[in-house]
């Protein structure tokens, strides 16, 4: 059977950690290549990099980190941030990463969903939604989820995976930072509406916050990035939470 | 000294197969040169060869075909010369007679069967993306001292339906049994991604490199 999948997220910016990040036994938190290590160590399932920085300068540094985790982390590894074209998604599977994210662009542009499943295949093409409610339904939000689009996000969804996208990383702008849950009404209106797998992100607290987007909201995998980061859930804490929930875990010993 | 031959025709995960074949190489206490090449020759006069694949199997047959001489090799090689031969993903798919994505595209011919799209029930997500459990169908070497209950990743929307079931080797429950990886004399393919799959694929990749079929 398959398993739930536990992603821990982390934002680079020039090659650096930027979330505050409290792990034990880590010299460096600021490395994310070290930080990646102890993640892998623990039995994280897939790693995230959301790279935040805005120079042209800072892209060739994130090359970097992800061609330095592959090297020493033996599983998969999703990158997003910035992904304008299919020649930045070859850049990024080239220097190691095995799926990329594309979130402003595609809805920009949905014809580089297409472009770059072409060039990587459909299971390297993970299309990022940041979503906000809006009335009975949700509207995406660009740039950071700074800049609203007048785009149905369900129907942004339906359109991602027409065009090729093997994955929906789906993050709720409500939900993002409160600590109070994932959007389980929004996880639910997509994954009932696409077949392609759905990563939840937005809004997880406490290690119990997890199960109901998988059992309640048919995602496939959960995101999170604080609540690892901080310490304050241990992916053995997560497994366990999601376990005795009844979603499926990995069987992972440290 | 015995190299192993990582073919080179274009594929997205052949770094990442030759770190893992490295890790795996330390692993295994094996001093085996890992040569990743796009040179027919090379390939013909290697001790093992692993052919890496992810995508399309059209596009990786046409990027294999590309390859001067490289079919060829890899026929003289490994079913002439029996050498141990170790597909991933859609590098394990080309062993088949025929694959189904986007028409009709002729596979090395070398495992009787198809690769076709996986079809589950239950409202099972396409592709089948993330750590499935494998369900050992056959006793082999390459799948040896895995753990208990051992996972791998899995990312894909085709899977090989071998006309012989005697040629899986494993399979994963996904609404059903699909096929995880076939084996049969000196041929192993795994679907799911050892290079990936953290200690349990360097493991697999470990056996790999020991595993003498002959």
């Amino acid at each position: 059977m398959l398993k739930t999948r536990i992603i821990p997220c982390l934002d680079v910016k020039d090659g650096r950690t930027v979330k505050g990040i409290n792990f034990v036994d880590l010299r460096d938190a600021g490395d994310p290549v070290a930080l990646a290590k102890a993640y892998d160590a623990q039995g994280a399932d897939e790693l995230c990099f959301l790279d935040i920085t805005a120079s042209h300068e800072g892209r060739g540094t994130m090359l970097d980190v992800v061609r330095r985790t592959a090297e020493q982390c033996f599983m998969p590894l999703t990158v997003g941030g910035g992904v304008r074209s299919a020649a930045d998604l070859v850049q990024l599977l080239r220097s190691g990463a095995d799926k990329v994210a594309i979130n402003s662009a595609a809805v920009a542009n949905p014809a580089v969903i297409a472009e770059c499943a072409a060039k990587g295949g459909s299971q390297a093409v993970v299309v990022a939604i940041d979503a906000r409610k809006s009335g009975d339904s949700w509207e995406i939000f660009t740039h950071g989820g700074r800049q609203p689009t007048g785009i149905d996000a369900v129907e942004f969804a339906a359109e991602a995976e027409r065009r090729g996208a093997g994955e929906i990383l789906l993050t709720s702008m409500d939900k993002d930072g409160t600590k109070s849950g994932y959007d389980i009404p929004l996880l639910k209106a997509i994954t009932e509406t696409v077949s392609i797998p759905v990563v939840a992100s937005g809004g997880a607290g406490s290690a119990q916050d997890l199960a109901p987007a998988v059992l309640e909201g048919g995602a496939n995998a959960v995101l999170a990035a604080s609540i690892f980061h901080f310490g304050e859930v241990t992916l053995a804490e997560a497994r366990q939470a999601l376990a005795d929930a009844g979603a499926p875990v990995r069987p992972f010993e440290t | 000294m015995t190299t192993l031959a990582l073919i080179d025709y274009g594929s997205g995960n052949l770094h990442s197969a030759e770190r893992a074949l490295r890790a795996a190489a330390s692993l295994a206490g094996s001093d085996i040169v890992i040569d990743v090449t796009s040179n027919a020759g090379r390939v013909a006069r290697a001790d093992r060869i692993v052919l890496p694949g992810v995508g399309h199997f059209a596009d990786c047959a046409a990027g294999l075909r590309a390859v001067d001489g490289m079919t060829d090799a890899l026929e003289a090689a490994v079913i002439s010369g029996g050498k141990p031969f170790l597909g991933i993903c859609v590098g394990m798919q080309l062993m088949a007679e025929w694959g189904l994505e986007d028409g009709k595209t002729r596979g090395l011919g070398w495992i009787a069967g198809d690769v076709r799209r996986i079809e589950p029930d239950e409202g099972l997500a396409v592709p089948h993306m993330g750590w499935n459990g494998l369900v050992l169908q056959q006793d082999h070497p390459v799948l040896k001292n895995l753990g208990d209950d051992p996972h791998v990743y899995f990312t894909h929307s085709y899977a090989m339906v071998p006309a012989n079931q005697a040629d899986i080797a494993a399979t994963a429950d996904y609404g059903g049994p699909i096929t995880a990886a076939v084996a049969r004399d000196n041929l192993f393919g795994t679907q799911f991604h050892p290079e990936k799959s953290q200690r349990v694929g360097l493991r697999l990749l470990a056996n790999f490199l020991n595993w003498d079929p002959s």
